[in-house]
């Protein structure tokens, strides 16, 4: 049998680019002019940690109209609309309390007090608003055609000139408002309103019967995506506002020092895994530590914001359970692999053939192991999702039944455990092997017993 | 190294006993005990107190422990104007605390901590985060994925009845999850948010697991065409062992290397999050090996059993 072999540089090229990952993904890389800093590539210190590590704000809601009668429902709807809307923010971490006899809602969502990018106090300003979108008769708020709740979902894009917009699908009740409304109202204005704010104010050509229509005036894509989501979160029954004193920074809820401690702990766990790794399989332990250091720099960078594509994660224990079990998924994986190559030294097999066909027998199990995972992964983030992403959309047509349920600590283990295995099949099958077979063609390591086969052989 | 050569048909009762006394003394402690949820899932009552110079967390601990026998949580926090600092006692229970005890508490936290100008600050009664609907979703989320995942180990596994193999799967996944809700109970754990992670690891490291060993036996049946299902199953789950145990050995070593660090440090809250999750994996390789496997055997020994009875 012939066998390819990889090229002895090929070894240094990977490891290099693995190390650069590494040393990039956990320090990042930024510069100081005069007292800013700029950061070019975000390392692991820009990592937002949920209340849980690294604390966070605390807000106490209370309605804005006092003497009206509240429900419980309607502490229920609010609740649930601040709870979407935190997640829309990429705030996936928050605890939201309702005391319904207060008629008070607690909201804490992770915070730190050096975070300079970030500002608590409108952020919880922006989750207390009503966010009523209404269309009116004329320009002014007198006359109501419909509202929000008219709306069956709301998208950000980009019309026909290039400008950015929202577009805006009614359900049946919000069509036949709009059309009627239209029909009645040729050259005359209608105007568009997000709580108080105008957002804008055009004039009628024709009667508008499709059941959808778009608001123009957006300043950019970020402007648009931020009003559709704020269309889409829904509005809150009632305006909420929060007695600025009242704004307290908590301490983390595991414990004071909770991030250094674990932070010591991840390391020590790490180094304890490519110590047994090593022990046991000897230099393939060696590349399987250098994989696995790759696969928790690459989740590692997917939760920094470390690729632009890839926003910021809010880091909770939840977060963490998922990167502890794709690198568990990891080790399993080169476990697996070095096991095969033994394997294949005791049926007499030579360095080159054990270690190919060590991995080719491996192979079945560690993608059936890890689409398995990946399975897992796409549900819960669909499920606990925010209604309009892309995975949520697959699970609509059941999901829905269910009610609108977005529980940020499963959807962050989702979205951690699906990049550790993504990385996991491209560090701990694609890299270890790649490594392995280069580093094999070196003459001084040409032993068979650095492989996990004998001494002698 | 040895070959193992365990005859697994024959442990699978054995294994199936100590598994079900587990479940039954962690339903008599659940009986004794009580399971203890936190204030997230059942609700209860924040009372804050505002303080001036430095008070420590396991100081107010005592404190408090003397006038309530409720379990509690205590956050600290400063004003975002940073000229107040409060401590917050979250009280886990629906009955709403008396404005009795918590006058009491007052004075009491008063006397303790002369020097610190206590007051109370705020007390809210809060209703649970986690509320049925989330339960709800929960369950049909891992329905979602039980059945996917059915289909997906169906397909690949077809040579050798997936469905069955997937389900069987399924059942040793069950065991484990119930394991890691035994260690809470029995080690008197508060069940928190934390809890649903831990599931979520043990499911996932669970299906790999049984997956592992399910390629083996796809693999076998190639290679011994004629072998029967019971050794079939013996001599691919021995084949895997030494796999099992290294995978299992190095995951637990990570696990309890932070429960211990965290101690340490006197993080005591990581507890609730690392301790059922150890046990669990351990639970998730166990199963697999001595549950599952045979389980599937016991299936496909029935099955043979119908086909030829009806011929």
């Amino acid at each position: 049998m012939k066998l390819k072999r990889t090229g002895k540089p090929v070894f240094f090229v990977v490891f290099v680019l693995i190390l650069a990952l590494a040393f990039t993904a956990f320090f990042g890389i930024s510069d100081y002019y005069g007292d800013t800093k700029k950061v070019y590539l975000k390392g692991a210190s820009e990592i937002r940690w949920g209340i849980d590590i690294k604390g966070g704000v605390e807000a106490v809601f209370s309605p804005d109209k006092k003497g009206v009668d509240i429900t419980s429902d309607d502490m229920d709807a609010a609740k649930s609309i601040i709870e979407t809307r935190l997640v829309n923010n990429n705030i996936t971490d928050y605890e939201v309390f309702a005391d319904n006899s207060n008629h008070q809602i607690i909201v804490r969502f992770p915070w730190a007090a050096d975070e300079s990018n970030f500002d608590a106090a409108a952020a919880v300003q922006e989750l207390g608003e009503t966010a009523m979108l209404t269309f009116c008769e004329g320009e002014t708020q007198e006359k109501t055609i419909l509202s929000g709740t008219d709306v069956k979902k709301a998208t950000p894009g980009v019309d026909e000139q290039g400008n950015y917009v929202v577009y805006l699908d009614f359900n049946d009740a919000g069509s036949s408002k709009f059309a009627e409304a239209t029909a009645r109202l040729v050259n005359q204005t209608i105007s568009i309103w997000m709580d108080e704010t105008l957002l804008s104010a055009p004039t009628v050509n024709q009667a508008i019967t499709g059941g959808t229509c778009y608001i123009t005036g957006m300043e950019d894509d970020t402007a648009a995506k931020e009003l559709a989501d704020k269309i889409n979160a829904g509005s809150l029954p009632f305006g909420l506002t929060v007695d600025d004193s009242k704004l307290q920074i908590i301490s983390p809820t595991l414990g004071s020092d909770a991030l250094n401690v674990m932070v010591i702990a991840g390391s020590i766990a790490f180094g304890l895994i490519c110590l047994l790794m090593i022990l046991r399989y000897r230099l393939n332990g060696v590349i399987a530590s250098i994989a696995l250091l790759g696969q928790l720099a690459g989740s590692i960078a997917c939760i920094s914001g470390y690729f632009a594509s890839a926003n910021s994660f809010t880091l909770t224990i939840p977060g963490i359970a998922g990167i502890i079990l794709s690198i568990g998924v990891g080790v399993d994986c080169n476990v697996i692999a070095a096991e095969r190559i033994r394997d294949e030294f005791q049926k007499g097999k030579t360095i080159d053939g054990a270690i190919d066909s060590g991995y080719k027998n491996s192979l079945s199990a560690i993608i059936d192991g890890n689409v398995t995972i990946v399975i897992v992964s796409v549900v819960l983030m669909g499920a606990f999702g925010t209604p309009d992403s892309i995975l949520a959309k697959i699970f609509a047509p059941i999901m829905s039944l269910f009610g609108t349920q977005v529980t940020g600590a499963i959807y962050s283990f989702g979205y951690t455990l699906l990049i550790g295995t993504i990385f996991n099949l491209i560090m701990g099958i694609w890299a270890s092997k790649t490594m392995l077979k280069s580093i094999s063609q070196f003459k001084c390591l040409r032993n068979p017993w650095l492989y996990g086969g004998s001494k002698n052989a | 190294m040895r070959e193992f050569n365990i005859n697994y048909n024959k442990t699978f009762k054995p294994a199936l006993i100590i598994y079900l006394a587990i479940f039954i003394i962690g339903a008599v402690c659940a009986g004794i005990f009580g399971v203890n949820l936190d204030i997230n899932f059942s609700g209860g009552t924040k009372i804050s107190y505002s303080y001036t110079g430095e008070i420590k967390d396991a100081d107010v601990e005592k404190a408090v422990k003397e006038n309530i026998n409720k379990s509690f949580k205590i956050t600290k926090s400063t004003s975002l104007a940073g000229d107040t600092q409060t401590f917050e006692i979250a009280l886990v229970g629906k009955d709403a605390v008396s404005a009795e005890v918590q006058e009491k508490l007052t004075n009491n936290l008063q006397t303790k901590f002369k020097d610190n100008e206590i007051s109370l600050y705020n007390s809210n009664s809060v209703s649970p985060t986690v509320a049925g609907a989330f339960f709800i979703k929960s369950l049909v989320a891992v329905l979602i994925t039980a059945v996917l995942v059915v289909i997906y180990v169906g397909f690949r596994f077809r040579k050798i009845g997936g469905v069955s193999a997937a389900l069987t799967a399924l059942c040793a996944l069950v065991f484990d999850i119930l394991i890691t809700f035994v260690t809470c109970v029995v080690f008197r754990l508060q069940i928190d948010s934390n809890y649903i992670a831990v599931i979520l690891t043990i499911l996932g490291y669970s299906l790999n697991d049984t997956i592992v060993i399910y390629d083996r036996i796809r693999e076998n049946e190639r290679i011994y065409r004629n072998l029967e299902i019971g050794e079939l199953v013996n001599k691919s789950v021995n084949k895997v062992m030494i796999r099992n145990i290294v995978t299992t050995i190095t995951t637990i070593t990570a696990v309890v290397t932070i429960v211990v660090v965290a101690e340490f440090f006197g993080l005591t809250t990581l507890r609730t999050f690392a301790i059922p999750m150890a046990f669990g994996l351990v639970s998730g390789s166990i199963s697999s090996i001595f549950i599952s496997g045979p389980l599937w055997v016991i299936w496909k020994r029935y099955k043979a059993k119908k086909k030829a009875n009806a011929r």
